[in-house]
């Protein structure tokens, strides 16, 4: 096994073959995650810092269950316990963890770039778990993750991504790493919701009409809409939105049998959704790849991390 | 006593000077130019063979910082930058603390300046107070007291009557409008060049349209009141378009262009999230880094310009979208013009005189300096063919926020005179 990334920030510098890596990687993660007793010494006397520097859930908690199941030491800063709040750089911030001897940062923050920023200052490995509306590259993984599980494969696929392409920090890791892995992708959503140069990102087809595009779809990806975004009207209402491209019971009869229907979360009913397709019992997949996360970000530690020369069953 | 530059290659279109001669310097004015002049017992003598001498260069857009952020940049350490960069003069920008929109500020800059001696400084008043665009700014006084051109710079003048209204006051004193282009509804928050650079670094765009717009604008009113605009920082292809179009049909209107503009682009961010990149307006594509080379190239760009826009280290170590925005450039521009374009042969260095003095100080309408018997000594002496690495020996400015810094120039000022005295000797700040 090959894997000689020191981050994971931008998806692009990985190969097909890094990526297969990591989700082969995560498929033996799930295996310990199924355990009755759900942890391994892998990463043991490693430290990780959490560094959440925007609000969080499952992201978070994901990679905190991660490194506890690896048995890595972890440090949570971030927050409204974070020191930039007293008015401290995020560089100076990152100088004073790494005094610490730190081995890896995970972070989450509103501002592209901040991830790089860290390894400009810091010799620890850094993992990007979010960074403004630029990218979000574990959510990458954990959704190739959940397709490649379901589907068997990647390439070849015909993935439609719904809604608030421009400020999605998920399109900015996923599109071009469906891109890698083979994937056609078609983007949907209103034009107030695109980004400037969507083709930089690698998307294939561009497509304003929803009802238009579900018959070819093999995964329908639907946004998070920000509803906090409304203040700056990229549409009229949620009311609107939802007839628009809202995946309603009434648009699954436009849908391929076999289709499958994801969102990175938190949802909300009603907008992207109506509550049966996002519960639908067979093609919905969005508890799987809340379960994906932490086998995923497990086996992003471990690669990371340097874990494969200590061998996955240690 | 007097002084004698002796076998420099002096280049002065305004006069059809392109030779190599000699040039006698008697107290602030320049006294002869000629072959092999004759010298007195008492003179000194400079020989600057190999060395080209022009009119002392103009930098038209320069941020000074004082008063008010003298942590960045102060009047005595911008005007030193100005001068080992080969500058004999700058025009300074208003949008300092308080903003240069009185008579008192005016005055302020000119003392501190004529204090530091290490350049002329002519300094802009706001068009508005405090750059608001609500209220017209007291013109007529800061006319009176020395400033020579009006600019919110920073930041555009919003409303198109009040910029109307600033047009239609403001000409009764002959001055030029400098005009800061940037429709803010449109703009917003933007970070970098709204498309590709947006894109891929996940920041808000600042669309080219944010600026054209008020181009469009500030010409159709210089049509309508008859004043004399100046367009800033032109960074478009559509925004040149608009005002070799205007120029076409007559309308009084003049741009400049950036070295950051001129030679930079949006991919040199890919990847780097580099603050000193961030510029406003910001780094556009390729192609209309290109459209600039071709207006300075057919006149349509009247000036190049640095925008030297210096800030504290620190300030600009911070996440790209928290970084303040602009570029120091005083002490690089003209090696990069000789480096990027005349060297290559793109403009000759009579065309980079006019860009770079002889058409700045027009717009201005400040005195103007040749190399001819009876002008102000302003002259700019440089090698054109010394090597050097940009940043290596450190920065005059305070700052060291430039996006060009390691770059490997050919050409650089070695001595500059002001009203004959010297600020710049042998490369070493007087």
């Amino acid at each position: 096994m090959s894997f000689d990334h020191k981050h994971l920030i931008d998806i692009a510098e990985y190969s097909d073959t890094d990526i297969m890596t990591l989700l082969e990687t995560a498929k033996a993660f799930s295996e310990v995650n199924r355990r009755a007793i759900k942890k391994v010494p892998t990463l043991k006397g490693k430290t990780v810092v959490n560094m959440f520097n925007e609000p969080s859930t499952r992201t978070r908690s994901s990679f905190e269950l991660a490194e506890k199941r690896l048995s890595a030491d972890s440090l949570n800063c971030g927050g409204s316990s974070t020191s930039t709040v007293k008015g401290e750089s995020l560089i100076d911030t990152v100088m004073t963890l790494d005094a610490y001897q730190i081995d890896m940062i995970i972070v989450r923050d509103k501002h592209a770039g901040a991830p790089y920023i860290i390894t400009q200052h810091s010799p620890a490995s850094v993992i990007d778990a979010g960074d403004g509306k630029h990218g979000h590259p574990t959510q990458a993984l954990l959704d190739l993750y959940t397709i490649w599980q379901h589907r068997g494969r990647i390439e070849g696929l015909r993935v439609g991504i719904v809604g608030d392409i421009g400020h999605s920090r998920v399109c900015g890791s996923l599109i071009p790493a469906l891109k890698i892995m083979g994937a056609e992708v078609t983007v949907v959503g209103p034009g107030t919701l695109m980004p400037a140069c969507p083709d930089v990102l690698g998307v294939d087809h561009v497509n304003l009409n929803l009802d238009d595009v579900l018959p070819d779809l093999d995964v329908v990806y639907m946004l998070r809409i920000q509803k906090e975004r409304l203040e700056g009207a990229p549409f009229p209402s949620l009311r609107e939105y939802h007839g628009l491209y809202g995946l309603t019971r009434a648009r699954e009869r436009l849908m391929r049998p076999d289709a499958l229907i994801a969102h990175p979360g938190p949802i909300n009913r009603g907008v992207e959704f109506d509550s049966h397709m996002a519960d639908h019992p067979v093609r919905s997949v969005i508890l799987d790849q809340v379960y994906a996360g932490i086998c995923v970000r497990m086996a992003a530690l471990f690669l990371l991390l340097g874990g494969a020369e200590n061998g996955l069953d240690s | 006593m007097a002084l004698i530059l002796r076998n420099a290659h002096v280049i002065d279109p305004a006069c059809g000077l392109d030779g190599v001669l000699d040039v006698r310097i008697a107290g602030e004015r320049i006294e002869r130019v000629g072959e092999r002049l004759e010298g007195g017992d008492s003179d000194d003598q400079l020989d600057l063979t190999g060395c080209c001498l022009v009119p002392g260069l103009v930098d038209m857009h320069v941020h000074l910082r004082e008063p008010g952020y003298e942590h960045k940049e102060d009047i005595e350490s911008g005007t030193r930058a100005a001068a080992v960069g080969g500058f004999t003069a700058v025009c300074s920008m208003p949008n300092t603390d308080p903003v240069s929109d009185s008579a008192s500020v005016i005055e302020f800059v000119l003392s501190r300046a004529r204090a530091a001696g290490h350049c002329r400084v002519h300094p802009c008043g706001a068009m508005t107070k405090g750059e608001r665009g609500e209220i017209l700014s007291e013109m007529g006084d800061m006319v009176a007291h020395g400033a020579v051109a009006f600019t919110d710079d920073g930041r555009g003048v919003q409303s198109a009557g009040m910029m109307r209204r600033v047009m239609d006051y403001g000409k009764m004193f002959g001055k030029v409008f400098m005009s800061h282009c940037q429709d803010e509804d449109l703009v917003g928050d933007g970070q970098v060049n709204e498309g590709v650079a947006s894109t891929k670094l996940g920041l808000l765009g600042w669309p080219a349209a944010g600026e054209e717009l008020q181009i469009a604008r500030d010409i159709r009113l210089a049509e309508l009141t008859g004043a004399r605009l100046h367009i800033q920082h032109v960074s478009t292809a559509r925004g040149v378009e608009l005002v070799r179009a205007a120029k076409a049909r007559g309308i009084p209107v003049t741009c400049e262009a950036t070295v950051h503009h001129l030679f930079l682009t949006e991919d040199d961010l890919d990847g780097t999230y580099d603050t000193n990149l961030k510029v406003n307006p910001p780094l556009r594509t390729a192609a209309d880094a290109a459209a600039l080379v071709e207006g300075l190239v057919d006149k349509t760009i009247d000036a190049i310009v640095t925008d030297h826009a210096p800030h504290a280290a620190w300030e600009k170590a911070r996440e790209f979208e928290l970084a303040p925005f602009g570029m120091t450039g005083l002490e690089s521009s003209l090696a990069l013009v000789i480096s990027k374009l005349v060297r290559p042969g793109t403009i000759s260095y009579a065309r980079m005189v006019e860009l770079m003095s002889i058409r700045p100080r027009e717009i201005l309408g400040v005195d103007s300096i040749s190399i001819t018997a009876g002008s102000p000594a302003d002259v700019t002496v440089f090698d054109p063919n010394l090597t050097w690495t940009l940043g290596r020996d450190g920065y005059q400015s305070k700052a060291e926020n430039c996006g060009f810094a390691g770059t490997e120039l050919t050409g650089r000022a070695v001595d500059v005179f002001v009203s004959g005295r010297p600020t710049l000797a042998d490369g070493a700040i007087c």
